[in-house]
């Protein structure tokens, strides 16, 4: 075809790419997140993401607030693991304030971590599941992410955005329902996992469209800052948890998978075998929570009584919780001075938390270090030159959480 | 053998002489300060000396202090030994009229997006960045929020006409006579927290 067929207006350069708007509110981006892509027929030439649309000024509002109303920030960064960034925050409070946990508390710190990091991963990778087009594994999981968050409805009495815990410990004993919920969890959770796994690890269809889409090599994705599954996948075997333990995770026997190619089959399998290893960690935490008799099995917070917030039930009963409280509350306890970075292995990779104290009540600095928002900088790179439909599953393999980048 | 902060303490010394100060290890982490012109030379030492191998910067972020006079802002550099598993934190510290400081996205791509992070609260001018501009604020923001002189907007402030979200909304609902500047003439009595 030699002749034009559209007579454009004189001195225009035409264009030979296609510019197309991926979001903000596009149901395949999971997120409130734009990316400008520029596409030459089917393939992707180059993009540009915008982020912080849900931007909520987390870092600015932590410095007018006590360490104890900081926790419901840190339930919006990932929400889908809400709980490892509640106990992540409470973790580095203690550290602040020198405070040691009791074994108990730390293993059953442990239980909700882990399930957590199960639910995340669940959901991550049966997303990537309904963005390669296999809807069932969604469906199908879903009913044991609802179970994981009974259990937290028990423990703490909310759901998604959990606040759970304290600096020191738990707001309450586990009580029996939530022992019993998590024994059916481990009794069933495994066949389901197994099954859907069965569904997608050997699938022709799935494999096709992930082997090989958003690779990374080790070397560029440790210069990215990736970390957590997304890093693993590349084949680093950084893990936080063994790295540099936190809440006696030194205590406990398990693996860090890792993979090889860093593309987006190898995200999936990563994560899948990192549940199993959640799912043997609960066990063994389970175990040595049962082990704890008389008194011991009781402890639920540490004996801290000037941080550690008192149950309602007791400021209401008891005069020295009653002034513990009212001291608290009241912010008429200083922290130390000092400066702390402490991390946890989320669902993503590590979370960390960045604390100066100049002593007052409410944090000098805060700053959230936010695993999405240093790899999802990487997206460029992982889709150039791939299709359109790779940059989807690309994007839910990373499991980009918009709440987590935007901080 | 294992990398132990004397290790680096003498080998950044070594290299840099006076220049790098400030040594602590409060709270289990090395914290060093260098002048900020020379922010490059150290993270590229760091990152290519055959034993210190800093090569994961984990965070990077900036710090207010207002009362420091020529010092106002800190950036602070997180990196991370993987092979050794040892964290360093290395801060340099810059005029608040003249925030200039080397950008390192030639050493590490992760810096990429939290040097515009940095630049979007704080106002800190990375030279040689790529593509240095807003990422989470909206472009047409004018100030840098997170500095100290901005304050968060009082939560129990009734001026604001938003209904819709319930602030002021109950006070004024239904009427049109209630006004409310009674209410805020008698807040400007009060002198923060102290009842005068």
């Amino acid at each position: 075809m030699s002749e034009q067929h559209i007579k454009l207006p004189e001195g225009s350069i035409e264009k030979t790419t296609t510019t197309l708007n991926l979001g903000p509110t596009h149901p395949a981006t999971h997120g409130v997140m734009q990316n400008i892509l520029e596409l030459d027929g089917e393939r992707i030439v180059s993009t540009e993401q915008t982020i912080g649309y849900i931007h909520r000024a987390f870092e600015k509002i932590a410095e007018r607030r006590p360490l104890y109303q900081i926790t419901p920030l840190t339930d919006r960064l990932n929400y889908c693991s809400s709980p490892i960034n509640n106990m992540g925050w409470h973790l580095t409070c203690e550290k602040l304030l020198n405070v040691n946990t009791p074994k108990r508390v730390d293993y059953l710190r442990v239980i909700i971590m882990e399930l957590a990091r199960i639910s995340d991963h669940l959901i991550c990778n049966s997303i990537v599941g309904v963005d390669s087009g296999a809807y069932t594994g969604f469906l199908y999981v879903m009913q044991y992410r609802e179970l994981i968050y009974e259990i937290y409805e028990e423990v703490c009495g909310s759901r998604l955005t959990t606040n759970i815990g304290r600096i020191g410990g738990f707001e309450r004993n586990f009580n029996d329902i939530a022992f019993q919920k998590l024994q059916k969890f481990l009794d069933e959770y495994p066949r389901v996992l197994r099954e859907f796994e069965n569904l997608f690890t050997r699938n022709r269809i799935f494999m096709d469209r992930t082997m090989g889409v958003g690779a990374i090599s080790a070397d560029r994705a440790m210069n990215y800052g990736f970390t957590g599954p997304n890093l693993r996948a590349a084949g680093v075997d950084y893990d936080v948890r063994v790295h540099s333990p936190y809440s006696s995770y030194e205590d406990f026997e398990f693996d860090v998978p890792v993979g090889t190619t860093g593309d987006c089959y190898d995200r999936f399998l990563v994560r899948n075998q990192e549940m199993w290893q959640s799912l043997r960690i609960i066990e063994q935490a389970f175990k040595k929570v049962q082990e704890f008799k008389g008194t011991e099995a009781e402890i639920y917070h540490a004996d801290v009584p000037e941080y550690y917030l008192p149950e309602k039930e007791d400021v209401y009963t008891k005069m020295e919780a009653l002034i513990w409280h009212f001291k608290i509350i009241m912010g008429e306890i200083d922290m130390p001075r000092g400066e702390v970075y402490k991390s946890v292995e989320g669902g993503n990779g590590e979370v960390g938390f960045y604390l100066i104290s100049d002593g007052g009540r409410t944090p000098y600095r805060l700053h959230f270090r936010r695993p999405c928002f240093i790899y999802y900088q990487a997206f460029e790179e992982l889709t150039k030159g791939s299709m359109l439909s790779d940059a989807i599953i690309v994007m839910s393999s990373l499991n980009l959480i918009a709440g987590e980048m935007d901080g | 053998m294992a990398l132990t902060n004397e290790h680096i303490i003498n080998k950044l010394q070594e290299k840099f002489g006076e220049e790098v100060s400030g040594f602590s290890d409060h709270y289990d982490m090395l914290t060093f300060v260098a002048p900020k012109e020379l922010n490059l030379k150290v993270l590229n030492f760091l990152f290519d000396d055959d034993e210190l191998r800093f090569r994961f910067l984990t965070d990077l972020c900036a710090v207010h202090f207002p009362d420091q006079k020529e010092k106002e802002l800190a950036v602070v550099y997180h990196l991370h030994n993987l092979e050794d598993n040892v964290r360093i934190r290395f801060k340099i510290f810059t005029n608040i009229n003249m925030p200039t400081v080397y950008t390192a996205t030639g050493l590490f791509s992760s810096a990429n997006w939290m040097e515009r992070e940095t630049y979007d609260f704080y106002g800190i001018n990375f030279v040689g960045h790529p593509n240095l501009k807003r990422i989470l604020n909206v472009e047409e923001m004018d100030y840098f929020p997170m500095l100290k002189q901005y304050p968060l907007e009082d939560q129990t402030r009734i001026d604001k006409d938003d209904e819709m979200f319930g602030r002021g909304g109950m006070i004024g609902f239904g009427t049109d006579k209630t006004t409310h500047r009674t209410v805020i003439e008698s807040e400007k009595n009060n002198i923060g927290e102290d009842i005068v």
